[in-house]
């Protein structure tokens, strides 16, 4: 027997929330997601990872219903895309690339409409309750166009909230912030996920996948080419590696002799750098035999490969 | 009823924009009534318009005037759906479970708003350099009612060309379209004394019918068939238009 969108692990549940299979799309003649498959599991953060122009705007806008797909299903919360659109709609927000606040009105005014446009009973003590949440409360009577880069983008992510849905889209929703304003961002988007929101955000910015998501998807040439937790990717871009630096030359010549059942790399004149199958044990065994070889290290330090490293590994795959 | 609630909810946010560009109105007004200086102090001296003595040329070239302003308004119909298209704000309102075609006729409702206070503010010109009328209340009722139907089939003419365009400039460039009509009709002439072709094509196009009912109604004057005509032309473009920018509003 097979259940839909629901997989026992140990004894919990773990509830498929957005299902999308073999989604293609082209525009004209130049082929955007060849095929695309993916699976987001409620309550949890899911980042698409790409490059500019990768297809992240266009497969998010087809799993949101707002472009039709060439061939492929979507759902949400087994409501087909296609058929279910308004039942969908009533799950989920969505937050398109490069804020689309209104500018000419107050930050108040803009969580009212949405508020309005949702049918939400209360317009005006939601839109407070918003501001208060987002620190927004004293800008709420200024026009948005007043705002700095990261009040749009907190007054976005609030006029996403309006209305509570459980699901939120989030297309780089960190794009062009300094970095105290990303912070405030992702403590936000950190915050969504204890409320027990399923969060879909697109970046390019492999840091911010690393620190939010519990999967990522890698797209590129319009295929998922990997996905796995943050972890997985990092081990996709090999050990971690040990970084030994000497005061001379010589020092490290006669290291690198010792060494030399290592996985070895030379640096420069005086730095070495060894890959650790694993960490701890080959740390340990590498400082003995330089203790016994009488060699001291000027200094040392373990670097863990960064998504960066991943990104470099499979953007030189293609 | 949603439906109708979704769309004062989008049309207030664009009026919301249109009071706090005070600019707009002034742009728009502007040339109107720049042109209405010309034509009454420069141009009407040497007209020669039949029922229409020199000083009431005034009184002739109003209604065209006042389409020449929904005209330049229209353009900035045009830039409100284009900017809306392309910042990502269709989209934030489509995602949301709002009637799609309330996307559109917020914008409807809120461009003829614009266009009709906007055309409004020309006739307390018109009356300063001249412009008398000793039309009655109903004649004049039915004056506004044209010039909102005008409104109102000139917007929706102009959406989906604001749809379609990739750029801001291609965007408000239908106005322009708009004016020529409005030059190849007897807005400021009598297309009597235009050449045969411009001729034929100058007394049968809409915005003839509707500036010659206007016109007038205004001057207390029997209106002929210029009423019904103009009235079905904007009943037909008000109906195909509005159904193709929903249309293709629901595809951009
Ligand atoms: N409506 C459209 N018509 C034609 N081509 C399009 C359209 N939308 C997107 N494309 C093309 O599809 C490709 C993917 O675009 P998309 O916006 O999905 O990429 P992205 O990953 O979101 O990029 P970015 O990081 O710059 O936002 C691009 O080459 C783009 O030019
Ligand atoms: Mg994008």
């Amino acid at each position: 027997m097979r259940y839909v969108g629901l997989t026992t692990i140990g004894g919990n549940h773990i509830t498929t929330i957005i299902n999308v299979q073999n989604i293609q799309k082209s525009f004209k003649k130049q082929t955007v997601l060849k095929d695309v498959s993916l699976s987001v599991t409620e309550g949890t953060v899911y980042a698409l990872l790409g490059a500019n122009g990768s297809g992240k705007t266009t497969l998010l806008k087809i799993i949101t219903g707002l472009l039709k797909q060439d061939a492929g299903i979507t759902s949400i919360k087994n409501w087909d895309a296609n058929k279910n659109a308004r039942a969908m709609q009533q799950l989920f927000s969505y937050s398109a690339q490069a804020s689309t606040v209104d500018d000419i009105l107050t930050g108040f005014e803009n969580l009212v409409l949405i508020a309005k446009l949702r049918h939400i009973q209360n317009p005006k003590q939601v839109a407070n309750d918003l501001l208060t949440e987002f620190k927004l409360t004293d800008a709420a009577n200024k026009r948005a166009a007043a705002y700095s880069g990261g009040m749009r983008r907190r007054l976005d992510l609030a006029m996403s909230l309006v209305g509570n849905p459980e699901i939120v889209f989030l297309d780089e929703p960190t794009t062009g912030l300094d970095p105290a304003s990303r912070n405030d961002l992702w403590d936000s988007i950190r915050k969504l996920k204890k409320a027990g929101k399923t969060i879909f955000l697109t970046t390019q910015y492999l840091k911010e996948a690393d620190l939010l998501a519990d999967e990522i998807g890698f797209l590129r040439d319009g295929e998922i080419v990997e996905t796995g937790t943050p972890a997985q990717m990092k081990r996709l871009a090999g050990p971690d590696k040990l970084q030994l630096s000497f005061k001379t030359e010589t020092e490290q010549l006669q290291a690198a002799s010792h060494l030399s059942g290592f996985d070895l790399q030379t640096v420069n004149d005086v730095t070495l750098t060894v890959k650790l199958p694993d960490t701890v044990q080959t740390v340990m065994t590498i400082l003995t035999i330089l203790q016994g070889a009488e060699i001291k290290p000027d200094s040392f330090q373990v670097t863990s490969p960064t998504l960066d490293d991943v990104f470099m590994q499979l953007t030189k795959g293609a | 009823m949603t439906y109708l609630s979704d769309t004062f909810a989008l049309a207030g946010r664009l009026i919301k924009h249109n009071l706090r560009s005070v600019d707009t109105i002034i742009t728009v007004v502007l040339m109107p009534i720049m042109m209405l200086l010309l034509m009454v102090y420069l141009f009407g001296s040497a007209m020669k318009i039949e029922g229409f003595s020199h000083a009431d040329y005034v009184n002739y070239v109003l209604p065209g005037i006042l389409l020449m302003t929904i005209a330049t308004g229209s353009a900035y119909t045009a830039l409100r759906i284009f900017t809306d298209k392309t910042s990502g704000m269709f989209d934030r309102f489509k995602s949301l479970l709002i009637s799609k075609s309330a996307v559109m006729n917020g914008q409807a409702v809120a461009s003829v708003i614009f266009l009709m206070i906007s055309t409004l503010i020309v006739p307390a010109v018109g009356f300063l350099v001249g412009f008398r009328s000793d039309a009655t209340l109903g004649e004049w009722a039915l004056v506004i009612l044209l010039l909102f139907g005008a409104a109102l089939a000139i917007t929706w003419i102009t959406a989906p060309f604001a749809l379609m365009m990739s750029s801001i400039d291609g965007a408000s460039a239908f106005s322009y379209i708009i004016l020529l009509f409005l030059f190849i009709s007897s807005a400021f002439v009598p297309a009597a004394g235009m050449p045969k072709l411009i001729r034929g094509f100058a007394e049968n196009q809409p915005m003839t019918h509707i500036i010659q009912a206007v016109r007038s109604l205004m001057n207390s004057q029997p209106i002929g068939d210029h009423g019904w005509i103009a009235a079905a032309w904007i009943i037909g473009i008000t109906i195909v238009f509005a159904f193709l920018s929903s249309w293709m509003a629901k595809r951009v």
